[in-house]
């Protein structure tokens, strides 16, 4: 497969949304051929992935990494901006996640969202999604990046919105298109500097002389910048967005979750890590926001009662432990965590918008229970995501969690690698809690005797995906088994990103694998017994055991007030005196002013416009007279 | 032999007269007459100064003149008629409809 197909990735999802948008604007007949346009959607992103499969098997490792040159986009002085692709190993394999996951949820969409009257809409937007996380991931250049990461951040706001003319909804998409602006300012800075630092913004001269960069000006380069990753990636102080962003249709938050968005705060430090890995410092902080963030949302997923707000919790937490991964110096641990967790989260949310499906838009776990029997392969495969999730082996989600724990304690992180392990617990609890409550024991509302299983078009993806949970994981065997020769993704990844080499024995690798494998099993145990035996009654109790720690959990640490106090009402009130002021002076006082001069001198020129001819002649007369008194007067 | 100042006098008083009507008469008709009589003293000067420099240049151009005339009277007298069926006089002083 020759390389200058690489711009048809981007190109493809692209050409879909132009179809999709402009077909369902101009010819309104079009917007109920919902067969034609999920068609057109689903399979542009899977020609994408197809392609994506092809310069992954065509090109030989050792060719990477390659540049694809388009043309010239901006060349201003010394700045030159080209739309160039990059493609080595971390840009190739990021594509094969994002179309392969993402064409997986845009075949469920079909089913999903059957009926809707924004269909061509939504999935105009989707494929748009595609498109700009593919110029994200795949730009190689930094300005051509963050035209990506911008596109990501506007079609996340269009699909969470996707029910606007609900207003909780039409807010929530607001809120995550304001959080990541706040992150996107100060990615936008990052870059400025940058630029100012290196003189270009091409990835291989930024990457060349990181090493150059005074080292004040590179942790501050690299604190910007890892600001705007958790914006996007939804890491402390920005995560508050995603947990509001449930508001979208089910599959928007797979596919946000999964395949685009989330991911590319992980993937920015991952392409960058060889200017990371410069500055210990930033890199030291990164890990400890990663193990804070995955721990207290780990804390938070255990408490929610809607099973999206769960999911969204959980990938908070798993993000974190991304993070973690990446601020240690694990880099393609992290990336790897992205490739794993992409299957079991797009699964669990797919499984979710399943449930919700089938129960009428019920999102309530309590409301729920004994739905295992009604829907037998979304319980089946909704455990094994669930399961790959909780880190057990030998699941997917065990191999990448394990190999950034391990570089944790190898690191010498070793709080941070304890904050990591108890977010496993944590995650193996909520996770069990959820699946226990939603699939075993008695119903709890009539609805669930009236549950059926969805259509084959939204069957079909869970079992993909399952497939993908149970065995994405075997790429990457940790250093215990075959000393690194079965870790072929960590071959694969590393050749673009500087992973730092931790020195860890193999008896402490053992130890923390067997701590890792001994916090899944017993965490499912106890989970199973606590939620399986008492059910609701366990949260209650929960809730009297830990008192003023439950509730603290349940007001999300109250993070969202403290925010309400500090920036929301702050500025709301502070802008309300401005705002009448420009109204007034601006709006009403100087644009009267033009349109009230203008009238002025229209009604001192319009009595010369008499309608009398004959004094339209003596005008003429006199003019006349002065042109030639005028031509005399200048030919003496 | 009249001496060619005689013409042009004549001429002079002619566009005078011409100018005159077109300002200070309110009837449509006579407006025209004295547009057209401001034309001809025009040709008459032309035709003097043709013979006085022995150019025929200037004959030619007062036929082009008439041509012109002949075709904005038709055009005119067409609209004052118009005018008339509309409102019942051709008084210009009433028809002042374009007015700021």
């Amino acid at each position: 497969m020759m390389p200058q197909w690489t711009p048809y990735l981007v190109g493809l999802p692209l050409l879909g949304f132009l179809l999709s948008g402009l077909l369902g604007l101009l010819w309104p007949r079009y917007r109920r051929w919902e067969i034609g346009i999920g068609v057109l959607a689903v399979s542009v992103v899977a020609l994408a992935f197809l392609l994506a499969l092809g310069l992954f098997v065509g090109l030989p490792q050792e060719e990477l990494p390659l540049r694809v040159v388009l043309y010239q986009w901006i060349a201003s002085g010394d700045f030159a901006a080209p739309i160039a692709f990059r493609l080595d190993t971390l840009s190739l394999w990021m594509t094969l996640i994002v179309t392969g996951v993402g064409a997986l949820i845009h075949l469920y969409s079909i089913g999903y969202m059957r009926g809707d009257a924004g269909y061509w809409r939504y999935f105009a937007y989707l494929n748009l999604f595609i498109a700009a996380m593919l110029l994200l991931v795949l730009a190689d250049n930094l300005l051509l990046l963050f035209l990506g990461w911008e596109g990501v951040g506007l079609c996340s706001y269009l699909l969470i919105g996707h029910w606007y003319a609900d207003r909780e909804k039409a807010f929530a998409a607001r809120k995550a298109f304001v959080v990541n602006r706040i992150g996107d300012f100060a990615f936008l800075i990052g870059l400025l500097w940058l630029f100012r630092e290196v003189g270009s913004l091409d990835l291989g001269v930024v990457l060349d002389r990181a090493g150059a960069i005074e080292s004040t000006a590179l942790g501050a380069i690299g604190m910007l910048l890892f600001l705007g990753a958790t914006g996007k990636s939804a890491q402390i102080p920005l995560y508050v967005w995603l947990p509001d962003a449930m508001a979208g249709p089910t599959p928007v938050s797979a596919l946000i979750h999964a395949a685009t968005m989330v991911t590319a705060g992980v993937y920015l430090l991952a392409r960058l890590s060889p200017l990371y890995v410069l500055s210990p410092g930033v890199l030291g902080l990164i890990a400890l926001i990663g193990a804070l963030t995955a721990l207290l949302a780990a804390t938070m997923a255990l408490v929610q009662t809607d099973i999206k707000k769960v999911l969204a919790y959980s990938t908070i937490s798993q993000l974190g432990l991304m993070f973690l991964g990446a601020g240690v110096g694990a880099f393609s641990a992290a990336i790897f965590h992205v490739f794993t967790h992409a299957f079991s989260k797009a699964l669990l949310f797919l499984g979710a918008g399943s449930v919700i499906h089938a129960l009428e838009g019920e999102q309530d776990i309590r409301r729920m229970g004994g739905l295992s029997r009604h829907m037998p392969l979304t319980y089946c495969t909704f455990l094994l995501g669930a399961l790959a999730l909780a880190g057990l082996p030998p699941l997917a989600g065990f191999f990448s969690k394990d190999m950034m724990l391990t570089a944790a304690l190898g690191s010498g992180h070793e709080v941070l690698w304890f904050l990591g392990l108890v977010s496993s617990l944590l995650t193996t609890l909520y996770m069990g809690r959820l699946l226990v409550l939603v699939f075993h024991g008695a119903p709890r509302a009539p609805a669930v005797s009236r549950a059926h299983e969805a259509p084959a078009v939204m069957r079909l993806p869970l079992v993909g995906l399952a497939v993908g949970a149970v065995a994405a994981g075997w790429i990457g065997w940790p250093d215990l088994l075959g000393h690194g020769a079965w870790n072929w993704i960590g071959r694969w990844l590393s050749d673009s990103t500087a992973d730092l080499e931790h020195g860890l024995s193999l008896g402490l690798e053992a130890l923390s694998i067997a701590l890792s494998v001994t916090v899944a099993v017993g965490g499912l145990w106890m989970a199973f017994r606590l939620w399986g035996r008492a059910g609701l009654e366990a949260d209650h109790m929960l809730q009297r055991r830990l008192g003023g720690l439950y509730a603290l959990w349940q007001s999300g640490y109250r993070v969202e007030a403290i925010y309400e106090r500090l920036f929301v009402r702050p500025l709301l009130q502070g802008s309300a005196a401005p705002l009448r002021w420009s109204e007034r002076y601006i709006a009403g006082g100087l644009i009267g002013l033009a349109s009230r001069s203008a009238f002025f001198i229209g009604s001192g020129i319009r009595r010369l416009q008499t309608g009398l001819l004959s004094l339209y002649a003596l005008v003429m007369l006199i003019g006349a007279l002065g042109l030639l008194a005028w031509f005399l007067w200048r030919s003496l | 032999m009249v001496p060619a100042g005689g013409y042009l006098l004549v001429s002079a008083l002619l566009f005078s007269l011409g100018v005159m009507g077109v300002l200070l008469r309110r009837s449509a008709i006579v407006m025209f007459m004295c547009v057209e009589m401001m034309l001809n003293a025009v040709n008459l000067s032309l035709v003097a100064f043709s013979r006085l420099l022995g150019d025929p240049t200037g004959q030619v151009l007062v036929f082009f003149v008439m041509c012109v005339a002949a075709a904005e009277v038709s055009v005119g007298l067409a609209l004052v008629i118009a005018l008339f069926r509309n409102r019942e006089s051709i008084d210009v002083d009433q028809i002042r409809l374009l007015r700021g």
